[in-house]
């Protein structure tokens, strides 16, 4: 163990803290490092972030809770997002958002039981010629359609 | 460093030398677009195949770039092959034909006419083969276009600031530094009638001036990149394509209103778009044309990139103001103006991507050539994401007062499967339809807010028979409601009566008195919310009912939905006549509530039917209707 110097996840948080210490005006900034380094912002990861730029924890959790992209929960292994966009929708992703409901048994904002899927229908990610698109941690899949929608899943089974 | 005008025309004569080098010594250049949608397609892949055949070929003389979005997002990936004598455009590519076209045309000299966007790939099969290679520009989607904003988009690399010198890049700013006091610069861009293509449609000289008079001291200059409108796309790819002509036009506002400090609110979900624009600022840093006295005058300026995180409230300017300050992005009222006040209090110019990226051309070129292009009240171009039930998906730039019709049939190539157009809507959840009988109209800001809907930044989703104007208007209260960012009640309680009354429409418990109250709810919370979004929010119901009154009637009255999208309103059929009996239907159906046999035609039970149309789909004769 102790030959190990790799950092531990609250470390390198600390270290995005501590160059922002004192800065309110950095807080959304920091929630986004924050959240890519943790993978999402329990309230002990508002604490010290309200501690460290100085900010009341209200506001921070304010904050968290207006912006659609912070997450209090954590999200699963692959996070699946279906674009909700005009052009997605009327090319028909109402349909593949419903079949990967079904097929993964949670509803959409929801995560698998397991911890490896979360489904979000999503705002638009201007991909609209690929219409309807989906994307696994960021990688696009495009012109899905309900069954496809469920063979691609599968892959990340 | 570049440190003065000296050595910035050394810079470009160096790199024009380079690309003569370049172009003297290789056979070819090879571009691929790789911008979001494009390395979605696949792009990234292609490059990689193309590199990889190069090289097993022992082929030295060809270079491979990469490029933003070409435009022709409906044909991606897409490849340029650029010879001496022509170029050729390939579309709708994959790691396979990359490496066929590697060896049949750099290797063999044979064009693969059939791929080629501007050889055969559109034309009918038969012809593909047999057509004549084309200029680029001639391929009906671009010829009737006219590219300032995007010059650079397809054209260089998004990542050498080089190619953007190369290309006159940052000429503009050294003019203004050298040669014209702010005050001039305001009054060109006055002079040029740009106006905020963001969708307001204010004029940008006029509002850079509220700035400008306000007392010297700390001014910021910001540009709007929450391109939060769902379908549009234009400047996601000015961003990925172009991010150096943004700088510049940040720059020179910057001059002009007296600000030394930027910042560029992007969306977040637009990844390669960050990082693009982040690389060229410190690429305009490095080399100086950020900083401290840029060009050797007193003129210092430095720029930031801010992240959104979600909130579509936030594309408002004072929303955006308060996100940037790190608090929630809530508007507030105006006045006053961010001209006057705005971020920490200090004036603020807000303005969108597009409008910047129309700067440095307007500054280069003078105000008397970008007041050619255009009409009466709306000068110059205006870039349009084309997406919905459309052939040729992409970006659009148009000189206003094009007709709605050259944009749909002669650039959009029509709607697929031989359907019928149905409507058009601009401005996203903030804008309204056009149906097809004001196809005519030239596209301008006063056109269209006649019209009853708005440029907006330049979203234009196609519709067709089969999309019902309820629903449509259904979804975008659905995206506003949600959207509302809940300071102000007429928008927060209002969207959401509205939405409850839109969902019971659509689902078949719609009473006919509900109409003339939606309209009426729709009209006060224009009249009452705070900001623009909430003022804007009831546009896609008021305008719909404007043009299709009498599928909202069917609704209430008849419960019918005749784009058969409202599942509650329309039932599957079989035509007993049409019934071949072959029992397809049947073993489709996911809930077995079709019956029939050899002797007597199909039927479906509509109690325990879920309308998932599967059967229409899998019967091959045509058997099966909604209605």
């Amino acid at each position: 163990m102790g030959t190990c110097n790799c950092k531990t996840p609250w470390d390198e948080l600390n270290e995005v803290i501590e160059a922002h210490r004192g800065q309110e005006s950095a807080l959304i900034e920091v929630l986004h490092k924050a959240q890519e380094i943790m993978g999402y912002l329990p309230r002990d990861v508002q604490e010290a972030i309200a501690e460290g730029l100085r900010v009341p924890l209200n506001k921070v959790y304010g904050v968290v809770s207006f912006y659609h992209h912070f997450s209090v929960e954590p999200k699963g292994k692959y996070q699946i997002a279906v674009c909700n966009g005009t052009a997605c929708y009327v090319k028909g992703a109402p349909a593949v958002i419903s079949s990967l409901e079904e097929e993964l048994g949670i509803r959409a904002g929801e995560t698998t039981q397991d911890g490896k899927f979360s489904l979000a229908a999503v705002r638009c990610l201007g991909a609209c010629s690929l219409a309807p698109v989906m994307t696994i941690n960021q990688k696009a899949y495009g012109l899905v359609d309900a069954d496809k929608a469920k063979e691609i899943i599968k892959q990340y089974e | 460093m570049i440190r003065t005008l000296e050595d910035l025309r050394e810079f470009k004569i160096q790199q024009e030398e380079r690309s003569r080098q370049e172009k003297a010594d290789k056979q070819a250049k090879i571009l691929v677009g790789m911008g979001t949608c494009g390395i979605a397609a696949g792009a990234q892949e292609v490059y990689e195949a193309i590199c990889d055949e190069l090289r097993q070929q022992g082929i030295e003389d060809v270079v491979v770039a990469q490029t933003g979005c070409i435009g022709f997002c409906a044909q991606e990936p897409l490849a340029e092959v650029i010879l001496p004598d022509r170029q050729v455009l390939y579309g709708h590519i994959d790691a396979e034909k990359a490496r066929k076209i590697v060896t049949d045309h750099i290797a063999g000299g044979q064009v693969i006419t059939e791929w080629a966007v501007n050889g055969g790939s559109l034309l009918p099969k038969e012809q593909q083969a047999e057509a004549e290679i084309v200029n680029v520009g001639d391929v009906p989607f671009f010829k009737t276009q006219v590219r300032i904003a995007l010059k650079n988009c397809g054209v260089i690399n998004p990542e050498s600031l080089g190619e953007y010198i190369a290309r006159d890049g940052y000429q503009s700013l050294a003019k203004v530094l050298t040669e014209m006091t702010p005050a001039d610069v305001i009054e060109e861009v006055k002079k040029s009638g740009l106006r905020g293509r963001g969708g307001g449609g204010f004029s940008t000289g006029m509002k850079w001036e509220f700035a400008h008079k306000q007392p010297p001291g700390q001014k910021y200059i910001v540009c709007n990149a929450d391109e939060g409108d769902p379908g549009a796309f234009m400047d996601r790819s000015i961003l990925e394509g172009d991010p150096h002509s943004v700088v510049e036009g940040m720059a020179i506002g910057a001059y002009a209103i007296g600000a030394n400090k930027g910042y560029v609110y992007c969306r977040a979900e637009y990844p390669i778009a960050v990082k693009r624009l982040n690389l060229a600022i410190s690429q305009a840093k490095e080399q100086g044309l950020l900083g401290e006295n840029i060009l050797g005058t007193d003129f210092s300026f430095d720029l930031e990139v801010r992240l959104g995180a979600g909130a579509f409230v936030c594309g408002e300017e004072t929303a955006l103001l308060a996100s940037i300050e790190g608090e929630r992005g809530e508007p507030r009222l105006r006045p006053p103006y961010p001209a006057v006040s705005g971020l920490w209090g200090k004036p603020t110019i807000i303005n969108n991507v597009e409008t910047f990226a129309n700067i440095a051309p307007i500054i280069r070129r003078g105000s008397d050539w970008f007041g050619s292009i255009g009409s009466e009240n709306s000068k110059g171009t205006k870039v349009f994401a084309l997406a919905g039930e459309i052939n040729n998906i992409g970006l659009a730039e148009i000189p206003m007062g094009t007709t709605l019709r050259e944009v749909i049939f002669d650039i959009g190539g029509g709607i697929p499967e031989g359907k019928q157009f149905k409507g058009a809507q601009t401005g996203g959840p903030s804008g309204g339809c056009i149906p097809a009988e004001f196809l005519d109209t030239p596209i301008d800001y006063d056109n269209l807010a006649k019209l009853g809907t708005i440029m907006g930044s330049g979203g234009l989703i196609i519709m067709a028979e089969d999309t019902c104007m309820v629903d449509l208007a259904r979804f975008f209260l659905d995206f506003t409601q949600e959207e509302s960012c809940g300071k102000c009640p007429p928008c927060r309680v209002g969207t959401t009566v509205m939405l409850d009354m839109l969902n019971r429409i659509v689902e078949g418990k719609g009473e006919v008195e509900d109409l003339e109250k939606l309209k009426e709810l729709g009209e006060n919370i224009k009249a009452a919310s705070l900001c623009g979004l909430g003022q804007t929010a009831p546009n896609p119901v008021l305008s719909t009912m404007r043009y299709f009154w009498e599928e909202y009637e069917e609704h209430v009255r008849d419960k019918k939905c005749r784009a058969g999208v409202c599942t509650a309103l329309f039932q599957y059929y079989i035509i007993p006549e049409k019934c071949k009996r072959c029992g397809i239907c049947a073993k489709v159906c996911p809930v077995k509530c079709i019956s029939g046999d050899r002797q007597t035609p199909y039927v479906i039970d509509q109690e325990l039917c879920i309308k998932c149309g599967a059967c229409m789909e899998a019967c091959p004769f045509d058997s099966i209707i909604k209605q």
